[in-house]
């Protein structure tokens, strides 16, 4: 009942953060030279003014930019993106050709993250200072502040170029035509170097937060409660200092979802990857207003959903959580 | 009778580096069955390490080096860590003193007390289960069935308490260890678990090791008592002799320093009020718009009161009676919802925040906690020269002034270069009341001055503040909720109760006389209430009003 309500509270509060992210964007593009049909236009190799004309009118780009916005959140709140010009399809159809990939990139690279950097801050934490520790903390440091782009390429230049052991990029095989599971292990193998690429930075923020977190709860009174009951070592962490030590984590990875996706753009350039990140770096460059608007719709549902479920999580951790 | 535990000649080192080299020195103290052996000492007397020794609970780069400690035969000190596990928690429990932090947040109390069996025994699900319902009984947890599925925060301080020593008695072990377990609590609520303790204690046999630094506890519950200092036992013996007839000066210099609970004939003070507190109320809020769980909390309701020129006005009550609210309302850190707040035909309640921060300059505070209501980052002398210079003095000036005051509460003039972290917790005090004093105010508003410091210096803070008084003309309102420093302190004392004066006279009539049943009841809580400090030759030497000591040696 709690974290029903909790539940309730924090959609109901996200909605005036979408509707504003929306509203901004939209309004910025407008102060951008040039809209879709320059574009188009360009494209095709420069037409009559009178054609520029119809095609403004068939794109609903000839009335005033209030009027514009006002149909674009009257049609958002039926569900419908629009339609793209550029790629002569609903902006939905767009997209839900891109997000699988996406999707799969951040969830792997998050879980991935998530876990090595649990293991490695509390294997860390408990010889700190020995050399185990000032080892890994010593490549987290390497991890955090090295490019992810570099580690792209390197991984590329090593592992696909050198060694030949994986894919330099892609979803998947093309043309191969795997089928079924087949077809899975293809795409996990190809997602192998892009997934290092992108957790490597947000695993080096996991492992230090994970450490500290850590070593300041095993300092708390209840862990000496713990240690007088006689619980063993590791039970004391297993049982009372792994959970307390998580909250901080958790509410981590609500905070770096949305840098994630920011990262993701560079990494499903560098491997070619056809996701959400490049979408929207060609979007921009072809002025398809209607299609960057869908994206950054569907990035902010994505963004709110994964806080929305970091908060149901973490009220589920700690019973200290009211509403 | 023979001893459970023996403590034979143990020394434990410190790190080098530390204030001493050792924690422990050639501690030995026998603990028998039945009986609770009290370990008294201020901080950084080694007794926590006791316990911590016995446990092999040490902190990291402490251990022992030299001496014995024998339980049933066997040596805990030469024992494995998989040896240790086994003996504590079944054989030694332990309580702890913050009954809020010493439970995990995030797990319930049942699965909490229940985890002792899960590790020590091999009882099954349903068997615990029941178990952890019957001594939630013992210890007299109001619904028990309800209190296992809690979450420590939702249950008191109290309860939390009894579910701390419902816990470390589960497997009935022969020895309790308890560090300081009533320190944290409320007077009446120190009163209640002494009781289960002792109660327990009686039924079961346990043997008690006892910790404690109050006096007052001691003469409560001690059937013996060890006394501590620097690492050393200085003193041991029956409960009765050492609390009625101590030996080393040591034991009698702290016994010295406890108030007693007897006020001193009363001091006439025929001033005019200075200060008027009428009708004044403060309600907290909480929950916005969205929230669905609004809640209003009377923290003062109505209270009205008068504080007579150069006299002491004490207001007692627990945690939660609204005694700091009403303080914070009188300096205006808080703003009050209504009433008046008269200083000097100014009614402070009505001020705006500009005319407020000039009147600051009749009315200051000096706050509880010595440690964190200093900024770190300043130095001494600049923190005590600030609120003159905040009212248009110059620099040079009021860190001249500040020097002056450091001399006056008792300090080495010299030592406004030093940060607030290079002064002992006494000393922090008293940087303190010269930041308040530096404004002359007439009236000093004190919130628990010297709950948070060792008995001896706690006493050499109260005699400081009753010689300033004296010399300085001040008048003060003291919140405390110790009852034996405002029988000494204080001219006339005021009871709140949930945000209710409800009873408000001249000190010794209400220690002697208390009309209202909750004053009664406080009164009955006090611990040691029976016993009274015997005046020691040496102390009773010293004018029952003494002016300030020498300055302290930096």
């Amino acid at each position: 009942m709690r974290i029903l309500l909790l539940a309730l509270r924090r959609a109901a509060s996200s909605l005036p953060t979408l509707l504003i992210l929306l509203i901004g964007l939209f309004l910025l593009l407008q102060l951008a030279p040039g809209d879709t049909v320059d574009a188009l236009v360009a494209q095709i190799g420069g037409g009559d003014p009178k054609m520029i004309e119809e095609l403004r009118r068939f794109y609903g780009l000839d009335v005033s930019v209030a009027v514009q916005l006002g149909r674009y959140v009257w049609r958002l709140l039926q569900l419908d993106l629009g339609f793209s010009a550029i790629y002569g399809k609903p902006v939905s159809a767009v997209i839900l050709e891109r997000l699988p990939a996406t999707l799969l990139l951040m969830g792997s690279s998050l879980s991935f993250a998530f876990a090595a950097g649990m293991a490695l801050g509390v294997f860390s934490a408990r010889r700190v200072n020995k050399w185990p520790d000032t080892i890994i903390s010593t490549l987290g440091l390497v991890f955090y502040a090295t490019p992810s782009f570099w580690f792209g390429l390197m991984g590329i230049v090593i592992f696909a170029v050198h060694l030949g052991w994986l894919p330099a990029g892609g979803l998947e095989e093309i043309g191969a035509g795997y089928t079924g599971l087949r077809r899975i292990l293809d795409i996990a193998w190809h997602l192998v170097l892009p997934t290092l690429t992108l957790a490597l930075i947000f695993l080096a923020t996991y492992l230090r937060i994970m450490r500290a977190s850590m070593l300041e709860v095993l300092t708390l009174d209840f862990v000496r409660t713990a240690r007088a009951k006689g619980l063993s070592p590791g039970r004391v962490v297993s049982r009372h200092v792994l959970r307390n030590a998580l909250l901080p984590m958790v509410t981590l990875i609500g905070l770096q979802a949305g840098t994630m996706l920011g990262g993701s753009v560079v990494v499903e350039s560098v491997f070619a990857l056809p996701g959400l990140g490049r979408l929207a770096y060609e979007a921009v460059v072809q002025r398809d207003l209607n299609t960057l608007l869908g994206i950054v719709f569907v990035s902010a549902l994505l963004v709110i959903a994964v806080n929305f479920i970091v908060d149901i999580l973490y009220a589920r951790l700690d019973p200290r959580i009211v509403t | 009778m023979s001893a459970v535990l023996s403590i034979e000649a143990l020394t434990v080192a410190l790190p080098p580096g530390a204030d001493r080299p050792h924690a422990l020195e050639d501690v030995t103290l026998g603990l028998n069955a039945n009986e609770i052996l009290c370990v008294v000492g201020e901080s950084g007397s080694g007794k926590s390490m006791t316990a911590g020794a016995i446990l092999g609970l040490l902190p990291e780069g402490v251990h022992a080096t030299a001496g014995r400690v024998i339980l049933d035969g066997r040596d805990l000190l030469t024992m494995t860590e998989e040896q240790l596990q086994k003996i504590r928690g079944a054989r030694i429990g332990m309580i702890f003193q913050e009954p809020m932090t010493a439970l995990n947040p995030l797990r319930t109390i049942g699965d909490q007390i229940g985890e002792m069996f899960r590790i020590h025994t091999p009882l099954g699900k349903a068997e615990i289960e029941n178990q952890v319902l019957g001594l939630l009984r013992d210890v007299h947890i109001p619904d028990p069935e309800a209190a296992r599925r809690a979450y420590p925060h939702e249950l008191s301080g109290g309860q939390r308490q009894r579910a701390m020593i419902a816990m470390a008695l589960a497997l009935e072990p022969r020895v309790l260890i308890a560090d300081e377990p009533t320190t944290a609590l409320d007077v009446t609520t120190q009163a209640q678990i002494l009781k289960l303790i002792r109660e327990l204690q009686q039924r079961k046999g346990t043997a008690v090791l006892f910790i404690t630094h109050d006096f007052g506890v001691v003469a409560e519950i001690a059937d013996r008592v060890a006394v501590m200092q620097r690492g050393k036992v200085v003193e041991e013996g029956r409960a009765d002799e050492v609390l009625n007839r101590p030996r080393h000066p040591y034991t009698r210099a702290l016994i010295a320093a406890v108030p007693p609970l007897a006020p001193p004939p009363p001091k006439v003070v025929t001033g005019e009020p200075v200060l008027r507190i009428e009708h004044v109320s403060k309600t907290y809020r909480k929950g916005g718009l969205l929230s669905r769980n609004k809640r209003v909390t009377h923290a003062v309701k109505d209270a009205t009161l008068s504080l007579p020129h150069g006299g002491t006005l004490g207001i007692v009550g627990e945690s939660g009676s609204g005694k700091s609210t009403l303080a914070r309302c009188i300096v205006r850190l808080l703003d009050p919802d209504s009433g008046s707040i008269l200083l000097g035909g100014k009614d402070l309640a009505r001020l705006s925040r500009a005319e407020m921060r000039a009147e600051t300059r009749n009315i200051q505070m000096v706050f509880q906690d010595p440690f964190a209501s200093l900024n770190p980052r300043r130095k001494a002398g600049e923190l005590v020269a600030q609120g003159p210079m905040v009212h248009g003095e110059g620099r040079a000036k009021a860190l001249a002034r500040a020097k002056e005051l450091f001399a006056l509460v008792g300090l080495d003039p010299n030592a406004t270069e030093r940060y607030p972290h290079e002064f002992s917790g006494g000393q922090r005090q008293r940087i303190g009341l010269a930041r308040a004093l530096a404004l002359e105010p007439k009236v000093l508003v004190a919130d628990e001055p010297v709950s948070a410091l060792d008995v001896s210096v706690q006493a050499q803070v109260l005699r400081l503040l009753a010689d300033l008084r004296e010399r300085l003309g001040l008048s003060m309102v003291f919140i405390t909720h110790d009852l034996r420093v405002a029988a000494q302190i204080c001219d006339r004392i005021a009871v709140m109760k949930e945000g209710v004066v409800v009873e408000e006279g001249p000190t010794a009539e209400v220690f002697t006389a208390p009309r209202h049943p909750y004053t009664q009841a406080l009164l009955a809580s006090v611990p040691g209430r029976t016993w009274t400090p015997p005046v020691s030759p040496d102390a009773a030497a010293e004018p029952s009003r003494p002016s300030a000591e020498p300055a302290l040696a930096p």
